[in-house]
């Protein structure tokens, strides 16, 4: 069994959080010297029965007491600063990442990438290449959490959650849940796989994915019959009074017929399919039926692939 | 004979000692039947019914933190089943929380002391005391058909929407059990608010509050405004979990993020619950054994009712990885750093509160100093978690399982037990064992260290809390967590064996055996019933020890009567 004091790094990011952790435990150690160090000495020196000098006791001190609780606090802000702006860079994807959709569910972790290729438990990225997981959960509430990157962010239902990283190393790292969700939580866990860009080529291939995601997405568009309504691949004139067209319809502002206006982003496409009559697009009846019980997670995120493939304006 | 007897030590007989004179008229000779326990109103008592109470469900969730240490001592799943473990893990959080530490010490010494040290003969409202107790059974009871039903998997934070729709154990009966338990908090939270501010003595005015007191003060204040914010949410999860309506289940169009703001609008104060009692205990065991007035009253006084107001600001540092806005969390990261300054404030207090002091190193005052060590160290690395970069690594994981541990159990059981021990003469009139003591402080502070330290270490590498399955890397911090367990069961033991000891073959007490300042060491040891024959008047600062060093008076409480060095 091989003993090891600290979990790999392998991102920047990493370096980062272990250097904060590094100097920031040495300003908490230094500011609890006094406590253990003078503590110690008053015990012996002031101890009962010993001769020493105990006049002029100070009952208190303003200037003392304030300076003990400013000086400590001031200090603690510089790494206030240094720290959460580590954390605001963390929240802000680079635009040319690579996306990944992360479904949870109880208790396993599926990845689907843009190509198409699947996969339960293991998680296949380039090194060097920016990767934005855009999460979300079949159940209950999970955390996708990557101990080489320092990362972790909760996985909800209903809702879209992302982290992102960059990897420096190539490597095999653990990938665990890390918020509590039932019987098996304990081994709802996986592998991170950090491939040069050549190997992740080459499992790209192997995974063997025989349509992209947007492509799965059409079909399943097809399938369910949306075209009935949305337009029969999103260009039918007559199907556009019944609901709106789905072309260009990506990252475009949609009014709502409560007059408020939102953000064509996979969170609305998400919603719009699995709860229609929650944001209703001005000058639409709201007669869609909810898909919350006929599609799982993975088929919103392949419709979404298509509807984003639709683009700014073009059909398939 | 004569060598029997030097080894016996005095504050021990080898023959029971039959009652003093106080003893045969005190709150303890007030009836001796169970109908006359279990129908007082006398504070005292009381507080005792809760000393038995809360002493049973310590051990109940020691027995599942027993199960929780075995099973962990391999990574694979061998006692235990994966549900078997969600069930002991849970069942801890749930009785060691709601069950000992937020009612331990407000309504153990709390209840005993508050009157005894404002000079009343009782608190405000002696009956609504009783029904608290009542109350609180009343929960601990529906925690024991948790149990009976087959145990609850949920954790003690009751994330929806697992425990709403997803959970198949007896959530329902577990949400009742800390349901019912919140209003036991809250009618103590109303009686020492009212006490504090309607039944001084004459002359106790607020200035010259002991500390313990002030404490209490803060504490009563967060047990009125949090509890029912806890009590709305754990109803809105049953009427989710029973009625289908919904609320967090997004699949019923709910937010599970609600519960989740909602539970630690309460819960974060509550944690504030379980330590500022135990720092103002704290405080008066650092002045007594230092025998000197506390160094800045006014900051550690102020900064108990700072705590307090700043607690119900911070939520929301136990929701950086849960998406929430991350300029929320930044908010809340700041005011999570400026909620440490006043506990910073006390703990350099005590400190100074040493320097030139004439310290008896006793029982009383090892477990003050463990507490002292183990909080600041669980303090730190609290504000290491309010660092958003760091928290977002160590969140969920053994780390914080371990920094919350050293400031729950470090802290406020080390204070507990402190309080015991240095009240004992005065709740019992009995004298304990001080080696036994003394030995018993140093095996918990070592227990304990060896069993949450190694988790630190665990939590940076990666391993997150609630994992009955672990990977094999993790197994020797895990096996030396668990030894530093099975010390830390034995230390914890130990006082209850020397304690019950001591009601026998204790030697008498007297009213005053530590040469403490403070009206509760006026009064006989046991106290009579109704605490004060005549009302006390208060002339003097809280510990206004005298300058010269120990009088006669007060002898210092280690050193025989009969032994000069």
């Amino acid at each position: 069994m091989n003993l090891y004091f600290w979990p790999p790094q392998a991102s920047l990011h990493a370096e980062h959080v272990d250097w904060l952790i590094g100097t920031f435990g040495l300003l908490v150690a230094l500011l609890a010297a006094p406590v253990f160090i003078l503590s110690a000495i008053y015990l012996v020196r002031f101890r009962y029965g010993r001769k020493a000098d105990r006049s002029q006791r100070e009952a208190g001190n303003v200037w003392l007491e304030t300076s003990w609780a400013v000086i400590p606090f001031l200090l603690v802000m510089g790494f206030y600063v240094w720290s959460t702006r580590i954390f605001l860079d963390q929240q802000s994807p680079p635009d040319n990442a690579l996306t990944i959709d992360v479904i949870a569910k109880q208790w396993m972790w599926k990845f689907q990438h843009a190509g198409g290729q699947r996969e339960i438990n293991e998680l296949h990225v380039p090194v060097g290449r920016a990767i934005r997981l855009t999460m979300t959960s079949q159940d209950v509430i999970h955390s996708l959490y990557l101990p080489a990157l320092r990362i972790k962010q909760d996985v909800l239902p209903g809702r879209y959650t992302q982290e992102w990283f960059t990897a420096t190393d190539t490597g095999t790292f653990p990938l665990r849940c890390a918020e509590y969700c039932g019987t098996d939580h304990s081994v709802m866990g996986g592998r991170l796989i950090v491939q040069t860009p050549a190997d992740f080529a080459r499992w790209q291939a192997q995974a063997g994915a025989d349509r992209s995601l947007a492509q799965r997405g059409h079909e399943l568009f097809d399938r369910l019959g949306c075209a009935g309504c949305h337009g029969g691949n999103a260009q039918g004139q007559d199907a556009a009074v019944r609901a709106p067209p789905l072309a260009g319809l990506y990252g475009k502002p949609v009014p709502l017929a409560d007059g408020s206006i939102v953000r064509a982003d996979d969170q609305y496409i998400h919603d719009a399919i699995m709860l229609p009559n929650k944001q209703v697009a001005a000058g639409y009846k709201p007669i869609m039926p909810p898909y919350g019980n006929v599609l799982d997670e993975e088929q919103v995120t392949q419709l979404e692939a298509y509807i984003r493939s639709l683009g700014a304006g073009g059909g398939t | 004979m004569t060598e029997a007897k030097s080894q016996v030590n005095p504050r021990m007989s080898q023959e029971a000692i039959p009652d003093t004179a106080e003893e045969r008229v005190s709150y303890l000779a007030e009836g001796h039947t169970l109908k006359s326990w279990l129908t007082t109103t006398d504070h005292k008592r009381i507080a005792i019914l809760f000393l038995l109470s809360i002493t049973f469900f310590f051990f109940c969730g020691g027995i599942a933190a027993a199960l929780i240490r075995l099973d962990l001592l391999t990574p694979a799943p061998d006692l235990l089943s994966n549900d078997g473990y969600n069930r002991a893990f849970s069942l801890h959080g749930i009785i060691m929380v709601w069950f000992f530490l937020i009612p331990s010490i407000p309504t153990t010494f709390g209840n005993f002391l508050i009157p005894l040290m404002i000079g009343a003969r009782d608190l405000a409202f002696p009956r609504l005391n009783l029904a608290s107790w009542y109350i609180f059974v009343l929960g601990g009871l529906a925690t024991l058909a948790t149990v009976v039903l087959g145990g609850v998997d949920t954790g003690w934070t009751f994330y929806t929407p697992f425990s709403s729709t997803y959970s198949n154990g007896a959530v329902f009966m577990a949400l009742t059990a800390v349901f019912i338990s919140g209003f036991s908090s809250i009618l103590t939270g109303i009686n020492f608010i009212v006490t504090v501010h309607k039944l001084r003595c004459p002359g106790m005015t607020w200035g010259r509050l002991p500390l313990f007191v002030w404490a209490h003060f803060a504490t009563a204040i967060i047990f009125v405004l949090a509890t029912p914010v806890l009590t709305i949410a754990l109803v809105l999860v049953a009427l989710e979990r029973v009625f289908g309506i919904g609320i967090f289940d997004p699949r019923l169009g709910g937010d599970p993020l609600l519960f989740q703001h909602l539970f630690w609008f309460y819960s974060h104060p509550a944690v504030y619950i379980m330590i500022l009692p135990a720092m103002g205990v704290v405080s008066e065991l650092i002045t007594n054994a230092a025998h000197k007035q506390i160094f800045g009253y006014w900051f550690v006084a102020g900064s108990a009712i700072a705590i307090a107001v700043i607690g119900f600001m911070v939520w929301g540092h136990h929701m950086f990885v849960s998406g929430q806005s991350a300029y929320a969390s930044a908010i809340f990261s700041f005011l999570s750093i400026v909620v440490a300054v006043p506990s910073a404030i006390k703990v350099y207090n005590w400190t100074a509160t040493l320097h030139k002091g004439d310290i008896v190193i006793d029982g009383p005052l090892l477990y003050a100093l463990g507490f002292i060590g183990l909080f600041t160290v669980g303090g730190l690395t609290g504000l290491m978690l309010a660092m958003l970069a760091i928290d977002v690594h160590v969140t969920d994981t053994y780390f914080v399982v371990a920094h919350f541990h050293f400031i729950m159990v470090g802290g406020s059981v080390s204070a507990f037990f402190g309080a015991l021990h240095f009240w004992w003469p005065k709740v019992t009139g009995r004298l304990y064992n001080d080696v036994w003591a003394r030995l018993s402080a140093i095996l918990i502070f070592c227990g304990f260290v060896m069993t949450f330290a190694p988790q630190f270490l665990l939590g940076y590498e990666g391993m997150p809390r609630r994992y009955h399955v672990y990977p094999a890397v993790f197994q020797p911090l895990n096996v030396m967590s668990s030894v530093g367990a099975s010390i830390l069961a034995v230390a914890y033991l130990l006082p209850f064996t020397y304690l019950f000891w001591s009601l026998r073959y204790g030697k008498p007490a007297g009213p005053n055996p530590w040469g403490a300042t403070g009206l509760e060491w006026t009064t006989p040891s046991p106290p009579p019933k109704h605490n004060f024959e005549t009302v006390p008047i208060v002339d003097k600062q809280a510990y206004c020890y005298p300058v010269g060093g120990r009088g006669e008076q007060s002898r210092p409480r280690t050193q025989k009567a009969d032994d000069d060095g």
